[in-house]
C-alpha cells in the first residue's frame, strides 16, 4: 500500500520536474501566435479589415475578436492560410472589407502636387518621399497599394496604377488546354 | 523511350558509360541544316538591339540618337556585376532608342537600340591582347568590355565565369553535344572552324588555369567529331564521344556523362571545380582576346520549313525577315517561327523580332512539320514521364501538385531541378503539357517569394514609422514637460540646484529656436534671382495652397500683400486655364496672349523642358514600376500645360510688376 | 500559347489499352477453345454494358464522351470482369458487376485516372460477396465432360437458366482445383488424394493452365511492347512462388506446390493485366516491387489461410489502398541530390 503511494509520489514528481524544466527550457518570448498570423497577412497595411494595420489585425484575430476572412489584400489564398493555421473552418472573404484587386501601385502626378507633406504622414510604410513645399514623390517598390495616401490629398492628384508587366517581371500563364476534343484510332 | 524492346539489342554488349536516368530519342532532323556551309548575309536594312540579351542587369546605354558608331563600338556598358556590354555590330547611326518586340515567350517589347548601317562596315581600332602571356586579371576585367556571354542558349556573362572562384577548376568541359533537334550552329562551327575552338579552349584553359581540358560531342556529328580530334592531336585537350540522348546537352547531364560527377543540386559546378563553356563562347573568347573582335555576330541555324535551310553568320540585331529571306523564304503552309529547338523553344510573336545572342536556331514551324497536340486527357499514372526524366524527379507528382497550386509540396519534390527539357511531354500518352506547368509552378512561386520578400519590408517599414511616430511623442511630451518645469524653476532658480543644470540646457535650446526662427531662416531659400516662370510657379502653388486652406506664416506685410495680390490673380487666371485644359488638352490659344508669344512660347518650352530635367535630376531615384516620362505624348502634354501655367503668371506678374512700381 | 516541345513520340492511351486487349486474345481464344463460346457471350455483354454506363455517367457528369469512350479503359476493365467470372454465370450477373465497376468503382471517383482501385477488382469482390454460390459454379473442361454443351446450350443457360433435357447443371459445372483443394483441405485430406481428382491438370486446373499459358504469353508481348515493365509481373509470381515454396517445403502435404498456384486461379491474369493497371497502380519502379509482393504474399494468404479460394481480388484492392504509402517512401534519388 505504502509502496504505491510512494511510487505514485515519485512519480508525480518526476513528471513535474521533466515539465517545469521543458517550460523553462523551451519557453517562447511573446506570443508567437500573433507572429505566425502577421507572417501569413500580405503587410499591405491599409486598414480595410477594420483595424489600423495588420499586426493590430492579427492581435485580433488571435485573442478572438476579428474573423479571418477580413482581409482583401491577402485574398482566398490568405484565408485559407489562416484557416489552416488556425483550425478554423475556411469562409469566403466578407464582402463588407473591400474586394480583392490586383496589385497596384500608387502614383503622385507632380504637375498638381502641392507638397502638403499630408501623404507622406498618412502612408504606413513611408513609401512617400518629399518635403513641405518640396516635390512629393512616390517611392513604387516600397509601396504596398493601400491606397491611404488617396483620400488626404486636397487636390486629388494621387492615381493607382496597376503594375506594367516586363518581360523582367512577366510570368508563364496556367496552361489552357483546347475544348475540341480529338479522334482517336 | 516508347519504341518496343529490341530483343535483339538487349544481347549486345552496351559500352561502358555513365549514363543518367532516362531521356529520349526524338527525330534528329539534322540533315537539313548542314548541307551548306555557314553563309554570309548581307547588311541588313537595319539593325534592332534588345538591351536584354543576356541575364543579369540590363546595361547602361551609352548613345543618343544621331549618333554615328563604328563597327565593335560600345553602345551600351555593363551595369553591375552580372551584367555584359554591346555593341555596334556594323558601322551606321542610332536612328531610334525605343520598345520594340523581342524575341521573348511573352510577346512583350522591351527598350531596343536601332542602328541603320551605312554599308561601310567600317571597324573601331581594335586592341588586341596578348593572351597567352598577359596578366590573368586585367585579361578577365576586360571582358566586361567584350559582350560576350554563354551562346549556348543561357546567355550567361563571360566574365562572370572566368572570374577566380574560391575553389580552383580542374576540369573545363566544353559542351559540344548540341542534342536538340534540327539546331546544328554548333556543328557546323566545329567542321569549319575547329582550329579556332581550339584556340579558343586554350584562352580559356589559361584564364581559369584548369589542369584537363574535356570536349563532349554527341556521336551524331562524324565529321565535327573528325575536326575536332584533327585540331586537338598534339594537345592534351580529350575529345569525348557520348551516345546521342537528348539532353545530353544539359551542363549537368554532360558533366555526369564525360566526368562520372554528379554536381550537387544547390551547388554551382564551378564549387566542385569543374567549369562548361559552348564551343561558340570559346571561339567568342579567342576572337575578342586575338583580334580584339567583341561579340557582333553568331552562328544561327535557319531551318525548318523554309526553302533552303542553312547555318548563317548573322549580326546581332539582324532582324528575322532578313534571315528568312536568306534561307530562300518560307514554305506558303509557315504557321509561325520557334526560337530554340524543337524541345525547349518558344513561339516567336511574329517575323519582326531581331535575332539576339540566345538565338542558336529559329526553326520555320508549319502544321505538318509540328502537328498541333491533341487536348490533354487526364493522367494515367504510366509513369513514363518518371522514366525518361534526365534528373530522375517524378513529373506526375510535380504535375498534380503544379495543377492544383500546392506550391510547397512542389518543391519539395525539388521543381527547381527541373531543366524543362520536355522529355516527360514527349512521352505522356495523354498528350499533357507537363512542362508548362512546371514554368508556370516556377513564375509563381518565383513571384510569391518576391511578393514574401516585400511583404517582409512593408512591415518591417511599418514597425519603424510606428516607432518614430512614438518616439516624437514622446520627445514633444519631454519638451512640454520640460518647458512647463522650466516656466517653474525660471521663477525658483535659486532654490533647486541639480535639476538647474538640465534646465538650463533645455531653455539654452528653447532660446536656440527662438533666435533661430527669428532670424530669416524660416524663409523659403533660393528665393533670390528666380527666373519669372518659378516665381510664377511658385505664385501658383501658394495659390493652391491657400485655397484649400493652408496658409503661409512669418511673412512680412510687403511680401504677404504681394503673394496676396498674385496669388488672387493667379488663382482666377489658374481656374480659367484649368477650365480650358479640361476642355482639350491642347495649349490654350488665348488670344490676349497670343500677341508675339510665338517666340515667347518656344523660349518658354525650353524653359520647362530644362525645368523638368531638373526636376528628374534631384527626384529620388524610383526604380520599377514608374512608368518612365519619356513617352512623348505625355511629355508634350506637361511641357505644353507647363506652357500654359507659365504664360498665365507671367501676365499677372508682368502686371503686378507694373503696379508695384506704380506705388513705388 | 507555347507548348514546347513541339514533338512528342507517346504512343495514345487509346492505343496502350488496345495493345492490351490484342494481349488478352490468345487467352480468350483458348478459353473458348476448351470451355465453349460461353464466354464469348459474356465478354460481349460486359463491354455492351461497360460502354453503356461509361457514356451515361460521362453524360451526367457533363463531360465529352467522346475522348474517354474511345480510350478503351471501359472495355479492358469489362474484359478482366469477364474473364474472372465463370461463364456460364447468368447474364444479369456481368451486367450488374460492370455497371458496378464502372459507374462506383470507376466514374464517381472522377473517371479515367481517378479511381484508387482497381475497378474489375472491386466488381468482382461485390459479386463475390453478394452473389457467393453463383460464382462458384465453373465449368468442367469439354473434354473431360461426356454431354457438351454446345454454343446455343450455353447461350440458352445464360439468358433464360435452361438446360437440355438430359444434363444438369452440376454435371457440367464444378468447384475449381483452389476451391477443392481448400474444402477437402479441411477434410483432412491427404495432397496425393487431392490432386489425383480430374479436375486437376498438370500444372494447374485441367484446361485453365493453357489458358494461364495463354496469358503469360499475352504478358511477355506487353513486356516487349513497353506497355508494362518486368517489375510488377515478377514481383507478383515472385512473392506467390516464394511463400508457396515456403510452406510447401515445410510440409508437402499440406500445401500444394509453388507450380500449381502460378498456374492456377487468377494468378497469370492478376499478374499481367490486372495488378498492371496503371492508374490504381504504384509509379516508382521501387514501388511497383513492394505493391506486386504485397499483393502475391497476401493472395497466397488468402488462399491457404482465408475464406475465399482465390485471393487476388482482395489482394489487389488491399494493395490499392496502400499505394500513396508507399510511392512517398519509395522516391528515387534524385540527379545531384544524396540520400
Amino acid at each position: 500500500m505504502l509502496i504505491a503511494l510512494y511510487i505514485m509520489l515519485g512519480l508525480a514528481l518526476v513528471l513535474g520536474a521533466v515539465l517545469g524544466y521543458a517550460a523553462l527550457k523551451f519557453k517562447v518570448e511573446g506570443d508567437p501566435l500573433i507572429a505566425r498570423i502577421d507572417a501569413i497577412l500580405p503587410q499591405t497595411q491599409c486598414g480595410q479589415c477594420g483595424y489600423p494595420g495588420c499586426k493590430p489585425y492579427a492581435t485580433a484575430i488571435a485573442n478572438g475578436e476579428a474573423d479571418i476572412n477580413q482581409c482583401p489584400p491577402g485574398g482566398d489564398e490568405g484565408v485559407h492560410a489562416l484557416a489552416d493555421l488556425l483550425g478554423v473552418e475556411y469562409k469566403p472573404l466578407n464582402e463588407e472589407h473591400g474586394e480583392t484587386k490586383p496589385k497596384m501601385v500608387a502614383f503622385i502626378e507632380e504637375d498638381i502636387c502641392i507638397g502638403c507633406t499630408l501623404c507622406i504622414q498618412a502612408c504606413p510604410v513611408d513609401a512617400i518621399v518629399g518635403a513641405a513645399k518640396h516635390m512629393h514623390t512616390i517611392v513604387a517598390s516600397e509601396c504596398t497599394g493601400c491606397e491611404l495616401c488617396i483620400a488626404p490629398c486636397p487636390v486629388d492628384c494621387i492615381t493607382m496604377n496597376p503594375i506594367v508587366e516586363t518581360p523582367e517581371n512577366w510570368k508563364w500563364k496556367y496552361p489552357t488546354i483546347p475544348i475540341k476534343p480529338a479522334i482517336h484510332l | 523511350m516508347n519504341a518496343p524492346i529490341n530483343i535483339a539489342g538487349l544481347l549486345k554488349k552496351t559500352k561502358a558509360v555513365f549514363r543518367f536516368n532516362g531521356g529520349v530519342h526524338p527525330p534528329e532532323n539534322k540533315a537539313q541544316s548542314t548541307q551548306r556551309p555557314i553563309g554570309q548575309l548581307a547588311l541588313p536594312e537595319k539593325l534592332v538591339l534588345p538591351l536584354r540579351q543576356h541575364i543579369g542587369n540590363i546595361p547602361k546605354i551609352k548613345v543618343a540618337i544621331g549618333d554615328h558608331v563604328l563597327k565593335g563600338q560600345l553602345i551600351a556598358e555593363a551595369e553591375g556585376t552580372v551584367s555584359a556590354a554591346i555593341h555596334a555590330p556594323t558601322s551606321g547611326t542610332i536612328t531610334a532608342i525605343a520598345d520594340a518586340v523581342i524575341p521573348h515567350p511573352s510577346g512583350l517589347s522591351d527598350r531596343c537600340i536601332t542602328i541603320t548601317p551605312d554599308g561601310k562596315d567600317s571597324w573601331i581600332e581594335r586592341q588586341p591582347q596578348d593572351w597567352r602571356k598577359d596578366e590573368l586579371a586585367p585579361l578577365v576585367k576586360s571582358l566586361r568590355l567584350s559582350g560576350i556571354v554563354g551562346l549556348g542558349g543561357a546567355t550567361f556573362p563571360t566574365q562572370i565565369k572566368l572570374r577566380s572562384a574560391n575553389t580552383a577548376i580542374h576540369t573545363l568541359v566544353i559542351n559540344a553535344a548540341e542534342c536538340e533537334p534540327y539546331i546544328t550552329c554548333d556543328d557546323m562551327l566545329m567542321r569549319e572552324r575547329s582550329e579556332e575552338i581550339v584556340l579558343g579552349i586554350k584562352v580559356a584553359k589559361r584564364l581559369l588555369d584548369a589542369e584537363n581540358v574535356i570536349i563532349g560531342i554527341e556521336d551524331n556529328k562524324p565529321e565535327a567529331i573528325k575536326a575536332m580530334r584533327m585540331a586537338t592531336e598534339n594537345t592534351d585537350i580529350q575529345v569525348k564521344v557520348v551516345p546521342t540522348l537528348y539532353p545530353s546537352g544539359d551542363a549537368r547531364r554532360l558533366v555526369y556523362l564525360v566526368l562520372g560527377q554528379e554536381v550537387p543540386h544547390n551547388k554551382r559546378s564551378t564549387e566542385v571545380g569543374i567549369q562548361v563553356f559552348n564551343v561558340a563562347t570559346v571561339s567568342a573568347l579567342y576572337r575578342y582576346f586575338e583580334f580584339g573582335e567583341p561579340a557582333l555576330s553568331r552562328v544561327v541555324s535557319m531551318t525548318g520549313n523554309v526553302n533552303q535551310p542553312q547555318n548563317f553568320e548573322v549580326l546581332f540585331g539582324t532582324p528575322l525577315r532578313h534571315l528568312i529571306k536568306a534561307a530562300g523564304g518560307a514554305k506558303r503552309d509557315t504557321s509561325h517561327f520557334i526560337m530554340g529547338g524543337p524541345m525547349m523553344g518558344f513561339n516567336l510573336p511574329s517575323d519582326d523580332v531581331p535575332i539576339t545572342k540566345a538565338a542558336n536556331c529559329i526553326i520555320a514551324a508549319s502544321p505538318t512539320l509540328f502537328e498541333p497536340p491533341p487536348p490533354a486527357m487526364p493522367c494515367i499514372r504510366c509513369a513514363r514521364c518518371a522514366d525518361a526524366c534526365p534528373v530522375s524527379l517524378q513529373p506526375q507528382e510535380l504535375y498534380w501538385f503544379a495543377k492544383s497550386d500546392n506550391f510547397e509540396k512542389a518543391q519539395a519534390y525539388n521543381l527547381f531541378d527541373c531543366i524543362e527539357c520536355g522529355a516527360c511531354s514527349y512521352v505522356c500518352p495523354s498528350d499533357i503539357p507537363l512542362v508548362q506547368y512546371y514554368r508556370y509552378a516556377k513564375s509563381e512561386m518565383i513571384a510569391l517569394d518576391k511578393a514574401k520578400e516585400a511583404a517582409d519590408i512593408a512591415r518591417e517599414r511599418n514597425e519603424f514609422r510606428l516607432a518614430r511616430i512614438e518616439r516624437e511623442k514622446q520627445e514633444r511630451a519631454a519638451k512640454h514637460a520640460a518647458r512647463a518645469q522650466g516656466a517653474k524653476t525660471a521663477d525658483s532658480s535659486e532654490k533647486t540646484t541639480a535639476p538647474n543644470d538640465k534646465q538650463a540646457a533645455i531653455a539654452a535650446a528653447i532660446e536656440r529656436a527662438k533666435a533661430q526662427k527669428a532670424a530669416e531662416n524660416t524663409k523659403p531659400k533660393n528665393t533670390t534671382h528666380l527666373s519669372n516662370t518659378t516665381k510664377a510657379e511658385i505664385a501658383a502653388i501658394d495659390a493652391r495652397r491657400a485655397s484649400v486652406g493652408l496658409t503661409e506664416t512669418k511673412m512680412t506685410t510687403n511680401e504677404e500683400k504681394q503673394a496676396k495680390i498674385t496669388a488672387a490673380i493667379a488663382r482666377a487666371k489658374a481656374q480659367k486655364t484649368d477650365a480650358n485644359q479640361a476642355a482639350n488638352e491642347t495649349p490654350i490659344k488665348n488670344d490676349a496672349l497670343a500677341v508675339d508669344t510665338e517666340k515667347q512660347a518656344k523660349i518658354e518650352a525650353a524653359i520647362a523642358r530644362a525645368k523638368a530635367a531638373k526636376a528628374e535630376a534631384t527626384k529620388p531615384q524610383d526604380k520599377g514600376v514608374q512608368t518612365k516620362p519619356s513617352a512623348d505624348a505625355e511629355k508634350q502634354a506637361k511641357i505644353e500645360a507647363a506652357i500654359a501655367r507659365a504664360k498665365a503668371a507671367k501676365a499677372s506678374a508682368l502686371e503686378t510688376k507694373e503696379q508695384q512700381a506704380k506705388e513705388d | 500559347m507555347n507548348r514546347s516541345p513541339y514533338i512528342t513520340n507517346a504512343p495514345t492511351v487509346s492505343s496502350i489499352m488496345f495493345k492490351v486487349l490484342l494481349a488478352l486474345m490468345p487467352g480468350i481464344a483458348v478459353y473458348a477453345w476448351l470451355f465453349g463460346g460461353g464466354v464469348l457471350i459474356t465478354l460481349v455483354l460486359a463491354t455492351a454494358t461497360a460502354l453503356v454506363t461509361e457514356a451515361l455517367m460521362l453524360k451526367l457528369r457533363h463531360r465529352p464522351i467522346q475522348p474517354f469512350l474511345s480510350d478503351y479503359s471501359a472495355v479492358i476493365t469489362a474484359w478482366l470482369l469477364a474473364l474472372a467470372i465463370p461463364p456460364l454465370a447468368p447474364w444479369w450477373l456481368i451486367v450488374v458487376g460492370t455497371a458496378f465497376s464502372i459507374i462506383i468503382a470507376k466514374q464517381l471517383y472522377g473517371g479515367l485516372g481517378y479511381n484508387p482501385f482497381n475497378p474489375a477488382m472491386v466488381g468482382y469482390a461485390v459479386l463475390l460477396i453478394s452473389f457467393p454460390v453463383v460464382m462458384t459454379k465453373w465449368p468442367i473442361a469439354l473434354s473431360m465432360v461426356e454431354t457438351k454443351l454446345n454454343f446455343m446450350d450455353q447461350f440458352h443457360y445464360i439468358f433464360n437458366q435452361t438446360l437440355p433435357a438430359n444434363i444438369t447443371i452440376d454435371a457440367v459445372t464444378s468447384a475449381t482445383p483452389l476451391d477443392y483443394l481448400k474444402t477437402q483441405l479441411k477434410l483432412n485430406q491427404s495432397m496425393e488424394m487431392i490432386q489425383s481428382s480430374p479436375i486437376f491438370g498438370v500444372l494447374g486446373t485441367q484446361g485453365s493452365e493453357y489458358i494461364a499459358l495463354a496469358y503469360l504469353a499475352g504478358g511477355l508481348f506487353l513486356w516487349q511492347q513497353r506497355v508494362i515493365t518486368w517489375h510488377l509481373p515478377t514481383a507478383f509470381l515472385g512473392g506467390i512462388a516464394v511463400m508457396a515454396s515456403f510452406f510447401w517445403a515445410i510440409d508437402a502435404s499440406q500445401y500444394a506446390n509453388p507450380m500449381f498456384h502460378l498456374f492456377s486461379g487468377a494468378s497469370m491474369l492478376g499478374a499481367f493485366f490486372i495488378l498492371t493497371d496503371p492508374v490504381s497502380g504504384p509509379t516508382t519502379p521501387k514501388a511497383k516491387l513492394y505493391f506486386a509482393a504485397g499483393a502475391g504474399i497476401i493472395t497466397y494468404l488468402i488462399r491457404v489461410y482465408g475464406g475465399y479460394p482465390d485471393g487476388v481480388a482482395f489482394a489487389v484492392i488491399f494493395m490499392n489502398i496502400c499505394v500513396p504509402l508507399i510511392d512517398t517512401y519509395t522516391q528515387p534519388r534524385v540527379f545531384g541530390h544524396e540520400k
